[in-house]
């Protein structure tokens, strides 16, 4: 059968980089029975490509099924697995253990600034919560006439594809050191979202997320540290994005 | 939003109510969603964050007949969703896809979504397999796309549009039941059940009118194209209540996932001139598909593929894989238009696209059959009768638009085409319709398959048995099928079914119980995996996706009907005879009648 072939397929990765063991230690929180969080320890058997969401499965599917976190697509386009891996916010699905130094423990917990719920998994309703503040959605007063799209040349698209990658993962926002000291602040994503709109020459609501940006917890309160740039997966220039937004504060959409 | 909504609380369970019920927030969920929030009261129950649905991974793009960049139209494009799905499509619904496709993507473009555009400002189209211009003379440009994020795009613009008309979003609320009173003799939706994941609370929603948008099953098969949560709760809860599942044997297996991984390689690569090759380096598909080679169908290149692969052609040391070669394209126009595939190859392969080939194999990805819907996105509970109130769009649903082997980019079309038309058609019925009664403790249920889940000897291990399943799935139901393979993996599900009793939950707590969900996932996917292979044993023919070598040929005499599947006695009983009766359903044939498929 070819699909006995097909199934034990193994890309050469899997030849190159052989089996090795790895120690993980995972920050452990369960609100119905700790009072604090507590690192706990896991020496895995892993192979070539594995990446550190299949480290997590396997505690969770051999060792202890209590291990909370979200993941989803497992390739790193849903946004679910986003936490601290080393100590920066990487997606859990897009880091092979191979490119992280596996003779020392790794160390994994979760986003930092969003409240911790169990394990690797925050509460995310804050996040979304200013997403949606900035209105990030296409505003137009007009539909096109002929009841086809409208015109868009390929520049004005590019303009702001970059932040049109964005998918919501928060490693960006929880990143951030002001964002730690104050949770009122809009953080990179909202604002990633905003650029969005704003630089789209379809928009005609640029004003009213600007004006939402400029209030006090808004865009000024960015100290381009780059650690947003650093942690997002979808290699999102988000503190130029940001700097962008300031600069369309200042001197008006251009 | 309306996570805070805490709706009524009785005996501790809370209860709400809106006239339109929409269970899935992937792109089906959100148009229709669009569609019936700004009619009547809707909420939208989701076990994922709307923006995590695997809508977002879709990558190629949306068929649309626009004629922006080469002449097309309609018909062309009905003719070859028709040929694509090896004539069990019912041409009637492929013909509403088509015309439909248009406003489809005008509609998402002005909510938004930023395609890539032609020089003159349009929206850009590029070749997609099995998409042809004249009825197959030469492949044409239909697919419009937005980069390799098409997906990505469609589901953050219509969430975008979602937060616009402040739709009522319940996220991370797995619905585990879907309620049914009777009404003068005939059974009706009153509402569903969902388990809160964050603490594990119940709640019941009553709506006038339910729909059903929860996604594919590909998590049935080892090596996939689909996200870990595809589960097929939607599914499997419709086939509890007796509801019929149509065309469950037509699963298909993309081309080109990523070897060893499953994670898709868009076949936008191949619009754009990717090449499959063999261990020596030849263009294998010209002797497949002279006329459009790398642009088959995938029915058609994935089963080349296993054949090179079985023939001995297979690429590297274990001659177990082929390769997608793009080395010939400009990197500009790579990173243009295939950003993140060739991401994905870098990433999880190591591998430069740029100068080497990728190794590929076929993964499962798409699910043809699930739950049968009239043209209106109306359920089927027979050939005829409908459920009045209750709808189903999108992957889990079979209308039947992709027959026996869907085209690529038909998916993201079928989402926007039928979930607008199931938003609608449930809003007017909400308008009209009276409150159907919940029943009696309406939770029963739930908690007893909670109960159930957890109450075994804990002996047996959810990992374990998902496992034994999927690769038994790969070994024997993947693109070749024989009576005895069937057999084989139709004995283990058997087996697999009475392990599952006694499955092990270690997770006690109510708070973000993944183990305990995880455990329930997997009494669908048995339960689907089971209908998936009686289907496949029972269709004595190939045809599309379902190649059984046991049966070559198509048989159009006996066989040009769907499958209905039935659960008619204990779904416990170990034995599948006792509990699935097969019947089937006519195709409705309009234009086209059926041919021998070539390409
Ligand atoms: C990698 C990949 C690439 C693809 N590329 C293309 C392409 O280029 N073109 C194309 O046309 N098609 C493509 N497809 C197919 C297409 O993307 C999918 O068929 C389509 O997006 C399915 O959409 P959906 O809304 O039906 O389901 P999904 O987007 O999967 O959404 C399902 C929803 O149901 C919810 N849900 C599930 N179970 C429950 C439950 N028990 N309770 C509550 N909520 C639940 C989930 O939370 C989710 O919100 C691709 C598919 C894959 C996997
Ligand atoms: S900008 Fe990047 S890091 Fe921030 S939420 Fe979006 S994808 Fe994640
Ligand atoms: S699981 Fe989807 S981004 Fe990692």
């Amino acid at each position: 059968m070819a699909s006995d072939v097909l199934e034990k397929g193994g890309p050469r990765a899997h030849d190159v980089v052989p089996t090795f063991t790895v120690t993980m230690i995972v920050r452990r929180f369960d609100p119905e029975v700790d009072n604090e969080p507590r690192w706990v320890d896991y020496d895995l058997q892993m192979h070539g490509t594995d990446r550190v969401l299949d480290a997590l499965h396997k505690i969770k599917w051999e060792i202890d099924g209590s291990l909370a976190f979200r993941r989803s697509c497992a390739h790193g386009v849903c946004g679910s697995d986003a936490m601290r891996i080393n100590g920066r916010n990487r997606l859990a699905c897009k880091t092979l253990l191979k490119d992280l130094d596996i003779s020392k423990p790794i160390y994994i917990e979760a986003l930092k600034g969003l409240p911790l719920e169990k394990d690797l998994i925050v509460d995310m309703e804050p996040f979304f919560d200013s997403f949606r503040e900035v209105q990030p959605f296409l505003m137009s007063s007009s539909k096109p006439k002929d009841g086809k799209e409208r015109l868009q040349s390929s520049e004005e698209r590019a303009r702001f594809d970059d932040t049109t990658k964005c998918i919501l993962c928060a490693a960006c926002t929880s990143s951030c050191p002001v964002f730690w000291t104050d949770g009122q602040y809009f953080g990179p994503a909202a604002i990633v979202n905003a650029h969005r709109f704003i630089f789209d020459s379809r928009d005609e609501g640029s004003q009213v997320r600007m004006d939402i940006l400029n209030d006090r917890e808004g865009v000024w309160r960015c100290r381009t540290t780059f650690n947003c740039t650093d942690a997002c997966p979808r290699g999102i220039q988000v503190t130029q994005a940001i700097a962008e937004v300031k600069q369309a504060i200042m001197r008006g959409k251009p | 939003m309306a996570q805070s909504e805490q709706g009524e609380l009785i005996d501790g369970v809370h209860y709400h109510k809106h006239d339109v019920v929409i269970v899935g927030a992937g792109g089906a969920g959100m148009r229709a969603a669009i569609e019936a929030g700004p009619q009547v009261s809707t909420a939208v129950i989701s076990k994922l964050y709307p923006t995590r649905s695997h809508t977002g991974a879709a990558q190629g793009g949306m068929a649309a007949a626009l004629a922006n960049v080469e002449e097309d139209n309609w018909e062309w494009h009905t003719y070859d969703t028709v040929k694509g799905g090896d004539y069990l499509v019912d041409q009637d619904a492929a013909e509403i896809l088509a015309k439909e496709a248009i406003d489809a993507v005008i509609d998402l473009e002005n909510m938004g979504l930023p395609f890539n555009r032609t020089p003159e400002g349009r929206i850009d189209q590029r070749r997609f397999g099995g998409h042809t211009r004249e009825h197959g003379k030469a492949p044409v440009r239909r697919a419009c796309y937005a980069a390799d994020r098409t997906g990505h795009m469609i589901l953050q613009t219509l969430y975008q549009n979602c937060v616009k008309h402040g739709i009522n979003f319940f996220n991370e609320f797995y619905v585990l039941d879907l309620l049914m009173t009777e009404v003068k003799g005939e059974t009706r939706p009153a509402g569903v059940v969902a388990y809160e994941l964050a603490t594990g609370e119940l709640h019941v929603f009553q709506g006038k009118s339910i729909i059903f948008a929860t996604g594919g099953f590909g998590k049935i098969f080892k090596t996939t194209s689909n996200a870990h949560t595809l589960t097929g709760d939607g599914v499997g809860i419709m086939w509890r209540k007796g509801l019929p599942l149509e065309d469950m044997e037509f699963f298909q297996f993309h081309p080109t996932g990523l070897a060893g991984l499953g994670i898709l390689l868009s076949e936008a690569a191949r619009g754009e001139g990717a090449i499959l090759r063999n261990s020596d380096g030849e263009r294998f598909m010209e002797r497949y598909a002279p006329t459009i080679k790398d642009l088959a169908p995938r029915d058609i290149v994935a089963r080349s593929m296993a054949t090179e692969i079985r023939e001995g052609r297979g690429a590297g040391p274990y001659k177990d894989y082929l390769y997608l070669d793009i080395t010939h394209l400009e990197p500009a126009v790579i990173d243009a238009k295939l950003p993140d595939i060739t991401e994905f190859a870098r990433t999880y392969l190591g591998v430069e696209p740029y100068t080497e080939p990728v190794p590929v194999l076929p993964t499962a990805h798409y699910a043809m059959g699930g739950i049968p819907t009239t043209n209106d996105a109306e359920v089927l509970r027979s050939n005829t009768e409908t459920v009045p109130g209750l709808y189903a769009a999108g992957e889990c649903a079979c209308v039947s638009v992709h027959g026996s082997n869907r085209l690529g980019t038909n998916s993201l079309l079928d989402i926007n085409v039928f979930g607008k038309r199931a938003g609608n058609n449930a809003a007017a019925y909400a308008k009209k319709a009276d409150w159907v009664a919940l029943p009696k403790d309406p939770t029963a249920g739930v908690r007893k398959l909670l109960d159930h889940v957890r109450s075994g000897d804990g002996s047996e291990r959810i990992a374990v048995i998902r496992r034994e399943l999927q690769e038994a799935m790969d070994r024997n139901a993947q693109v070749f099928r024989t009576d005895d393979s069937l057999r084989e993996v139709g004995d283990l599900i058997k087996t697999l079914r009475a392990r599952y009793r006694n499955v092990q939950v270690q997770d006690k707590g109510k708070r973000f119980n993944t183990d305990l969900l995880e455990a329930v996932e997997l009494g669908f996917l048995l339960d689907l995996a089971e209908v998936v292979v009686y289907s496949a044993r029972n269709r004595k023919e190939s045809r599309g996706a379902h190649m059984r070598e046991d049966y070559p040929k198509r048989d159009d005499e006996n066989l040009m009907v769907h499958t209905m599947a039935y659960l008619t006695g204990d779904a416990e009983s170990a034995v599948a005879d006792d509990h699935i009766k097969l019947d089937w359903k006519p195709v409705v044939i309009t234009n086209y009648p059926p041919t021998e498929r070539k390409y």
